[in-house]
């Protein structure tokens, strides 16, 4: 028999998720602009998207950005937002019979500090996404060392890590995240540390549970009847059973992840400024909303295409994982909402 | 009955001393001294006389003992470092506002859940259904304080729909009591509604899967054959099937929607325990960000210890376990 091809919402999720993960990898090569790069400030402060500026090179000075040129005499007039602004026409360098050619496009417009938001926006993607999937594969790789220590442990061991977990269940997730932000400051690499070190709680009691589960089936018992040791069989037979659930989390705690790191920078607790990242670009935009909607529109999208992504797969995936396993040794159905309801957070 | 609720009681009130131990732990482990002379001129016995002021001079287990003391007896969580006032008596004040948000995303959430549920059941797999699929991973994927800010300024500021932020008009004040209670009410329906959003995904797909579930169950069938409407089938003895997972999912929801209503309270300027807490990050005030997110937890186990009891009126079964 054929194996099933992934269903399409993976298939979409997986290709978002690629995109976004190009998108980051060539940010350098696309955005047209250093995100950092602020030219002629006061002038080209929240442009519109596909509003272009003419850029004006004279000899004297900075580069000049203006709305309109047009040649009167002897001098170049440049209509700007503070007025009108005559240049000899000898000391622009970048002049010919065609006018001024070098122009800046904003595709997706600038913010209040004259950078590109496109630009922002494409190094944005690098510092979201590695902080996501980091972030995330370490929680994962926590949440299935404490789960597998508990369910296998013995009793004490279970007990301690067990009630543990139950307390910091207890902590809205964000208001921990928020609480270790306040008191650490945290730079690019503790941000990591920090969301993933308090997204595994969750994940640790599904392992558990799974692997409860899984040592009571026949294999599992033939293995330690057979004189494995109780890590050998955890090892051999109990984990790459509950791939499943680790694999779908996995897929939907990335998307979490990176929830929980703009909600952060937002909040201006995460990345910090000057690095864009697409929270802090949000943050960025909320002084401004009504006359720029586009510096925190922009961003927003990314975030909800990223999530999106993670969950479509997540979805996917538990759909067809569950169909593998149909008639094995009892995996059940476990859609991604029942896995983050038993996470209790997302 | 008695022997349950004690024995549910006992299980949160070990649960609040674990609580509270974890968050004075990553308190008192952090790194940085909040004493520390924020200026070279300021005497060093300065530093001396507030850490005894506080407390902080003493050993670590001392302070513990006498911080989980005053906590457990006397609710007393300290001092703020940056006004002096009583820190329970400052969060007190922004408790209510943080409950009444909180409460009224759970009833949009569960409003909109159920409806689009219910909507989605009546004819499965078709393209109705299918959108409320899509839909729901959609509103999971967006991020509160975005949606928070796209709403303020398309239904706020664009439609004049709602007030663009806070809790009550500058002239409350002068209201009346029917009067005010609308002036909050139209600033309340907006946050609540884009905070309640990102569970109502997982509430419209979790009714509707049970109610599909319900049909094929004996009772659903023995409905059917009793010649029960299709509408009377899935409102009454489908939504009474899946009741008992839609409360449970309310305080699975509990830390959820207290981590959103941080930052709805910080997008729609609404003075609860987010714009406190957020406020006390800003200014260093480790007391009040201690307590405030002991609050929070607090207030996860206080819900997920109601919805256990309302279970078991639901579910007698349950009990017995």
């Amino acid at each position: 028999m054929s194996r099933p091809s992934l269903p399409p919402a993976a298939r979409s999720g997986a290709g978002i998720l690629c995109g976004l993960a190009l998108l980051a990898a060539t940010a350098p090569l696309l955005a047209p602009r250093d995100p950092a790069e602020q030219l002629d400030a006061a002038e080209s402060s929240r442009r519109p998207p596909l509003s272009f500026l003419f850029v004006v090179r004279t000899l004297d000075r900075e580069p000049l950005l203006a709305e309109r040129v047009t040649v009167e005499g002897n001098d170049l007039v440049l209509e700007r937002r503070s007025g009108s602004l005559r240049v000899p026409l000898a000391a622009v360098t970048n002049y010919s019979e065609q006018g001024i050619a070098e122009r800046r496009r904003n595709w997706l417009g600038t913010d209040a500090l004259g950078r590109d938001v496109l630009s922002r926006l494409l190094h944005g993607s690098r510092v979201s996404l590695t902080i996501g999937l980091l972030a995330a594969a370490l929680a994962l790789t926590a949440g299935t060392l404490v789960g597998s220590c508990a369910a296998i442990g013995g009793r004490f061991v279970d007990q301690t890590l067990m009630r543990t977990v139950d307390g910091l269940l207890c902590f809205p997730h964000l208001a921990l995240v928020l609480l270790l932000a306040a008191l650490y400051r945290p730079d690019t690499a503790l941000l990591v540390l920090l969301i993933g070190g308090t997204g595994w709680m969750g994940l640790a009691r599904l392992v558990r549970a799974e692997l409860l589960r899984l040592k009571q089936e026949r294999f599992a018992l033939a293995a330690a009847a057979a004189g494995r040791s109780p890590a050998g069989v955890l090892i051999r037979h109990l984990l790459p059973n509950a791939t499943t659930p680790l694999l779908v989390d996995a897929s939907l705690r990335v998307g979490a992840c990176i929830l929980v790191e703009s909600a952060l920078s937002f909040l201006g607790l995460g990345v910090q400024p000057p690095q864009p990242s697409w929270g802090s670009m949000i943050a960025d935009g909320q002084s401004h909303l009504a006359t720029a909607w586009w510096i925190a529109a922009f961003p927003g999208l990314m975030v909800v295409a990223a999530v999106l992504g993670s969950s479509l797969l997540a979805d996917g995936l538990s759909d067809r994982l569950a169909g593998l396993g149909a008639g094995g040794h009892g995996t059940r159905r476990r859609s991604p909402w029942a896995i983050r309801a038993w996470l209790g957070q997302a | 009955m008695i022997h349950f609720l004690l024995r549910r009681l006992l299980a949160a009130a070990v649960l609040f001393l674990i609580v509270l131990t974890l968050a004075f732990a990553v308190v008192a482990l952090a790194p940085g001294d909040p004493m520390a002379p924020s200026d070279p001129r300021i005497p060093p016995e300065q530093a001396e006389r507030l850490r005894a002021l506080y407390g902080l001079d003493q050993p670590l287990p001392a302070q513990y003992l006498r911080w989980l003391g005053a906590v457990v007896l006397r609710w007393d969580w300290g001092q703020s470092y940056r006004t002096g006032q009583p820190v329970a008596e400052l969060l007190f004040d922004a408790l209510p506002p943080t409950l009444l948000l909180a409460g009224a995303a759970l009833l949009a959430q569960y409003l909109l859940g159920i409806g689009l549920g219910l909507l989605a059941a009546f004819r499965p797999n078709s393209r109705l259904d299918l959108s409320v699929r899509v839909a729901s991973l959609l509103v999971y994927a967006l991020p509160t304080f975005w949606v928070g800010l796209m709403a303020i300024l398309i239904l706020a500021v664009g439609l004049g729909l709602a007030p663009a932020g806070g809790m009550t008009s500058a002239a409350a004040f002068e209201l009346g009591p029917v009067a005010a209670a609308l002036d909050v009410l139209a600033h309340l329906w907006l946050p609540a509604l884009v905070l309640g959003l990102s569970m109502a995904g997982d509430i419209a797909r979790y009714t509707r899967n049970s109610l599909i579930e319900f049909q094929a169950t004996e009772a659903g069938r023995a409905a059917r054959a009793r010649g029960l409407s299709e509408t009377r089938i899935l409102l009454v003895h489908g939504l009474a099937h899946a009741a008992p997972r839609l409360l449970q999912l309310a305080s699975v929801s509990a830390p959820l929607l207290l981590s959103g209503a941080v930052i709805a309270e910080v997008v729609f300027a609404w003075p609860g325990l987010g714009t406190a807490t957020l406020l006390a990050i800003q200014s260093g005030d480790t007391p009040v960000v201690l307590a405030a997110t002991a609050y929070g937890a607090v207030l996860v186990i206080a819900a997920s210890l109601a919805a256990d009891l309302l279970l078991t009126r639901l579910d007698p079964r349950i009990r017995v376990e």
